[in-house]
């Protein structure tokens, strides 16, 4: 998985390439974690991201849960098999995916 | 048929998914399918490492086999603790976001995406098989 982090202003931006899974899920979560504290917009381009598993989900859980009280949270550009991962566990009602 | 006997450890997801997935390859598994399966594999491997020997460690083995009608038939096997996954109740997948639960998402990833999924306890021994059509 590789991760590049855009910040501008109070704008996070996050490309991630590879697999989300149970092993680099962790990896996520502590290279936002660092910056999330003074973002209020934070968006995912997910364009790259080629697998989901539910602890890749749990850490989008987690952040969502984050910027829910002080911000938004986006994902961009999902394939048609990610989609239907949160279809199924019903994410597309949890996150806001453009 | 294939099997690989491993730690039942984290760390060897990896391990075990590229055994996986290379047998899917060989026998030209569509892309959407081999995702399902991957994610299938991590789930039940994920669970068996985190809870079935817990403190202690042990070992699981992973078969893969193909039958005549082109079902991939992968089977867990591991000697920990009796765990039927499939009696655990399925996730409020409706809830609001306030409301959502971390729990118990794996597996219903997996009833979901599998064609069929069968577990037992015998000889001392948690079986768990799930079956998917290519």
């Amino acid at each position: 998985m590789n991760v590049n982090k855009y910040k501008n202003g109070t704008e996070l931006k996050v490309e991630v390439e590879g697999r989300l899974d149970t092993v680099t899920a962790p990896e996520l979560e502590s290279t936002v974690k660092s910056d999330i504290s003074d973002i209020s917009k934070l968006t995912f381009d997910f364009s790259k991201l080629e697998y989901i598993s539910s602890a890749g989900l749990r850490v989008l859980l987690s952040f969502q849960k984050i910027m829910t009280k002080k911000g938004e949270m986006t994902l961009t550009g999902c394939s048609e098999n990610i989609m239907e991962i949160f279809d199924v566990t019903g994410f597309t009602d949890i996150l806001t995916i453009v | 048929m294939k099997k690989i006997t491993v730690t039942a450890d984290v760390a060897l997801l990896g391990e075990v998914n590229a055994a996986i997935d290379s047998e899917l390859e060989a026998v030209g598994c569509p892309m959407k399918t081999q995702m399902q399966i991957d994610i299938a594999v991590e789930e039940i491997f994920v669970n068996i490492a985190h809870y079935a020997y817990t403190p202690e460690n042990g070992e699981v083995s992973v078969s893969f086999e193909l039958t005549e009608d082109r079902l991939a038939r992968i089977t867990f096997e591991d000697s920990g603790i009796p765990f039927d996954p499939m009696a655990q109740p399925d996730p409020d997948v409706s809830s609001s976001l306030s409301e959502r639960q971390i729990g118990g998402l794996g597996i219903f990833m997996v009833k979901n995406s599998m064609d069929n999924m069968h577990y037992e306890y015998r000889d001392g021994k948690n079986i768990l098989t799930i079956e998917k059509k290519l």
